[in-house]
């Protein structure tokens, strides 16, 4: 007889592993608590226009469903766009800053025979009515707390600007499909595609060459602003300005030091607007979560707030948490 | 928040010196005469070992097959490889960073028919698509999407000469070094799709948490190869 199968990408969890997952959860949402995000929970499916109304790319969820009625259902893909709904529903009234917390799963398509998930775990924080840099740096302090808290003292935290490179083809007055050619060189991570999609412009100075195709490969600490500022001059310390306030800000909070500033980083998704923020761990060679700020989402769902806040993927953090352990074992 | 894609088994990553994917087959060679050019030992590769990991002062070198570099990259199980644009053309959705064009190893990816033929241009107006056979489907279909021509891809994995031969398919998109093959077997060149040559691609986290090791690196191969 054969076994009843499950769709590929999901799983069960077994007592072990889901004694251990609890523990992490239970470390993540203390810290999130100790600094004011109290925990939420949304449903796991939304109404689809519902979830549309936050991604550009008009494909919030790779799950869509009908109801007993006929109106349209999706899962949801991730925590922040349910969460901005929920702050203009049932928040209508009242005066922000809001703090949240969730730890959830949500839902992606898979690829076949790429071992990835369809139903993942995320841990994370929004920060809703709070400007940057302000708000910005907050919740990097939460995120830094987070990772201490999950036994990964060792993890960076990349901390890039969705628009600076876009500020940076405005300064240099790149439009049209040269610009998009750039730019999509850039989003895949292109850095020989770059330099031929840069030398298709017409009549760019020498220098301003250079800084397109330097920039996005700087990071490290606080001098990557000012090689930055050497490379490409007034321009880029227009376009870099927002994130040498955030800076400034973790420096007074006294968490600079967890950060690689990146000027190369870029996210996937439509709706950041300014500081965007990637989790590394030395143990693992795949990202443990980000986010970012998304200015202009809740205001799609009728009530205009900055915002800004991060997910993990407590699954991958289990396993740079046990990889931690075997490593400091082999050291000691 | 929801970045990128989520892997469900993920391998841990090692420390310790940066790990190079060196691609076995056509690149290996040259890919062995740079790293000697930029001072890594590689003496141990030439012999006849049966090893695929060999450590060195500065890398430890991992050879495998040169489409399993993104694989080993994307993962972390390699920080760094080498492998061809056609691979990574073929991989497109595989997440590295890809830094440095190392300028050897180049041939062309072509679609090609037979010669004097015209059935390529006939049967893509009489019956609405052409047949291509080819090792690179994904390539293919994107260069069809992207030229706004209809075709029927067909995934072959031996010599792909042989489709339009029998009557498989009415062309071919493949990689061509001296267009010898193509000769012989009398096929020729209607369209270069892209000149492929080695690349040097990055994993996502060690060209962040690395940077300096990774950067020393690829200035030095670029001095190496693009003099």
């Amino acid at each position: 007889m054969t076994h009843p199968p499950i769709p590929p990408g999901t799983r069960d969890i077994l007592a072990d592993e889901m004694r251990e997952l609890r523990a992490l959860e239970d470390a993540l949402r203390g810290a999130f608590e100790r600094h004011g995000y109290g925990e939420v929970a949304t449903p796991a499916i939304e109404y689809h226009e519902v979830l549309a109304r936050g991604d550009d790319r008009g494909a919030p969820s790779a799950y869509r469903f009908f109801d007993e009625s006929g109106e349209l259902l999706a899962l949801r893909s991730d925590m922040t766009v349910p969460i901005a709904r929920l702050v203009a529903s049932r928040f209508a009234g009242e005066e922000p800053p809001f703090r949240f917390a969730y730890l959830g799963t949500a839902f992606r398509a898979v690829r076949p025979q790429r071992g990835q998930a369809r139903e993942f775990r995320q841990a994370g924080i929004e920060l809703i009515g709070v400007e940057a840099p302000e708000g910005t740096a907050e919740v990097i302090e939460v995120l830094a707390a987070a990772l201490d808290a999950a036994g990964l003292g060792r993890a960076v935290i990349g901390l890039g600007d969705a628009d600076l490179y876009r500020q940076l083809l405005d300064e240099l007055q790149i439009a049209g499909d040269r610009r998009e050619a750039i730019l999509g060189r850039l989003a895949a991570h292109d850095l020989v595609g770059l330099e031929g999609a840069v030398d298709a412009v017409d009549g760019l100075d020498p220098r301003a060459r250079e800084t397109l195709l330097r920039l996005p490969g700087l990071r490290g600490d606080r001098s990557v602003l000012e090689r930055a500022h050497e490379l490409g001059g007034d321009a880029v310390e227009r376009a870099t300005a927002r994130l040498q306030a955030t800076y400034d800000e973790l420096v007074r909070r006294g968490v600079a030091d967890r950060v690689q500033l990146d000027l190369g980083l870029l996210r996937d998704l439509g709706y950041y607007t300014g500081a965007i923020v990637e989790v590394y761990d030395p143990a693992l060679g795949h990202v443990l979560g980000g986010g970012g700020r998304y200015d202009e989402l809740v205001g799609r769902f009728g009530r205009d707030l900055p915002a800004v806040g991060f997910a993990l993927y407590t699954e991958r953090l289990h396993i740079a948490q046990a990889e931690e352990e075997r490593l400091g074992k082999e050291g000691s | 928040m929801s970045p990128g894609s989520v892997a469900g088994r993920l391998m841990p990553r090692e420390e310790g010196p940066l790990k190079l994917a060196v691609p076995r087959g056509a690149l290996f060679g040259e890919t062995l005469d740079v790293l000697d050019a930029i001072g890594v030992d590689t003496a141990e590769l030439r012999g006849d070992s049966r090893s695929l990991v060999f450590r060195t002062d500065e890398l430890a070198l991992v050879t495998m097959r040169p489409s399993d570099v993104p694989t080993y990259v994307e993962a972390g199980a390699a920080d760094l490889g080498i492998t061809g644009k056609d691979v990574l053309s073929e991989q497109a959705d595989r997440v590295t960073y890809e830094l440095l064009d190392l300028r050897y190893g180049s041939c062309r990816m072509v679609l090609a028919g037979r010669r004097g033929d015209e059935r390529l241009a006939e049967v893509e107006r009489r019956l609405g698509a052409m047949r291509i056979a080819t090792k690179y489907p994904r390539t293919a279909e994107r260069y069809f999407e992207d030229a706004g021509r209809a075709a029927e891809v067909i995934e072959v994995k031996g010599s792909v000469e042989l489709a339009p031969l029998v009557g498989l398919a009415d062309g071919i998109v493949d990689l061509v070094d001296t267009g010898r093959t193509l000769d012989e077997n009398d096929l020729e060149v209607r369209q270069e799709i892209f000149v492929s040559t080695a690349r040097l691609v990055a994993n996502r986290v060690a060209h962040k948490l690395r940077a300096a090791e990774v950067d020393d690196l690829v200035e030095r191969l670029r001095e190496a190869t693009w003099k």
